[in-house]
């Protein structure tokens, strides 16, 4: 019994540790944690679902912002419009670093320079991914946290 | 169990979500119910005026009963911005008395003055939290049950009840206010997660 409980303990620090890594690391903002106040036992995945809904959407907010930059000239207002909604986006599932390239990309917008753009871009895919990969890594962990947990709770 | 359209006491308050973006409107979709609240979202101010029969067009199926107590709209959205929306809904007789609240991500005092004064009920900056839609959802609900002393919206701006402190943050600089305008417009910050 207790070995169950201490293991389950454990884990749940360790799922902390990884949590807070993504926080002080400057990975996610108090947005993220705003989304989890919103599980609960009948929605205990809302912001796996969240996060999920915003990989799958924003492939083709990516592609229009690539496909804006492309273009010869560049229509900045156009440019401006797709970042913003894919800034919003990624400001609602609390992605801090994202949102900072996406802040500098908006600068370079504003004042018309195509290059800047086009170098801070690479920055905010770059980004997208790393916390992709770590966003990933990180509800897998808490599903098999939730799958011990399953497991060792008396019924 | 009264039917009548202001009791909206015993029913709960159905609220009609516009925003372009998919995620944002799964949240708010999730922050209404948690409070208890119906939810219709769509993606378009058009979608919207659909919903709400507005569109011009004799549809058969048109505005499907559910009676909306509150709209809350995005304002920066491709085609139909909110302010747009906001305006269409305000200069309709049937629906000009359905509160309706700004979100944007972008917190232009220009811009929320205008839509203050076009008649919002209020401006939110996103990403919306769920003390947002309590605090509205409370407002909707006291503004119902005042449905008489209800003057114009241009009084509403004066109200210095607590529940309107944004309004009364934009009035002449008192050091009080600022400080709350700060605290009402700012960014949530990073919480203290050690």
């Amino acid at each position: 019994m207790s070995n169950s409980s201490s293991r389950e303990r454990n884990l749940h620090r360790q799922l902390a540790n990884m949590k807070h890594s993504l926080f002080d690391q400057g990975y996610l903002d108090e947005q993220f944690i705003q989304l989890e106040e919103l599980q609960d036992e009948e929605n205990p995945n809302f912001v796996e679902e969240v996060v999920s809904l915003y990989y799958w959407d924003s492939v083709r907010l990516i592609q229009n912002i690539e496909q804006a930059l492309e273009q010869n000239p560049i229509d900045f207002a156009k440019l401006d419009n797709h970042m913003h909604q894919f800034k919003g986006s990624s400001c609602s599932i609390g992605a801090k670093k994202l949102k900072k390239e996406c802040t500098q990309f908006e600068k370079y917008c504003k004042t018309g320079n195509g290059e800047g753009c086009k170098r801070t871009f690479q920055q905010v895919k770059k980004e997208y991914a790393t916390l992709k990969k770590k966003l990933e890594r990180y509800f897998q962990f808490a599903r098999q946290v939730g799958c011990v947990e399953k497991a060792c709770r008396p019924k | 169990m009264g039917s009548e359209c202001s009791s909206v006491v015993a029913e709960e308050l159905h609220v009609l979500a516009v925003d372009d973006c998919l995620v944002d409107r799964k949240v708010i979709e999730r922050l209404l119910k948690i409070s208890s609240c119906k939810v219709t979202a769509v993606e378009s101010g058009t979608r919207a005026l659909q919903y709400l029969g507005l569109d011009g067009e004799k549809s058969s199926v048109g505005f499907d009963g559910l009676k909306v107590n509150l709209i809350m709209t995005d304002y920066s959205m491709p085609g139909m911005t909110g302010y747009e929306l906001l305006k269409k809904i305000k200069s309709s007789s049937n629906l000009r008395e359905i509160p309706v609240v700004i979100m944007s991500s972008e917190k232009v005092l220009a811009r929320i003055d205008r839509c203050l004064e076009e008649g919002a009920e209020e401006f939110l900056v996103k990403p919306v939290k769920l003390s947002d839609v309590k605090r509205l959802r409370d407002i909707i609900l006291r503004g119902d049950e005042n449905d008489e002393k209800k003057g114009s919206r241009k009084r509403k701006l004066q109200d210095l009840s607590p529940t309107s402190s944004l309004a009364r943050d934009l009035t002449p600089l008192k050091p009080a206010s600022a400080a709350s305008k700060q605290s009402r417009l700012k960014r949530p910050r990073l919480k203290n997660t050690d």
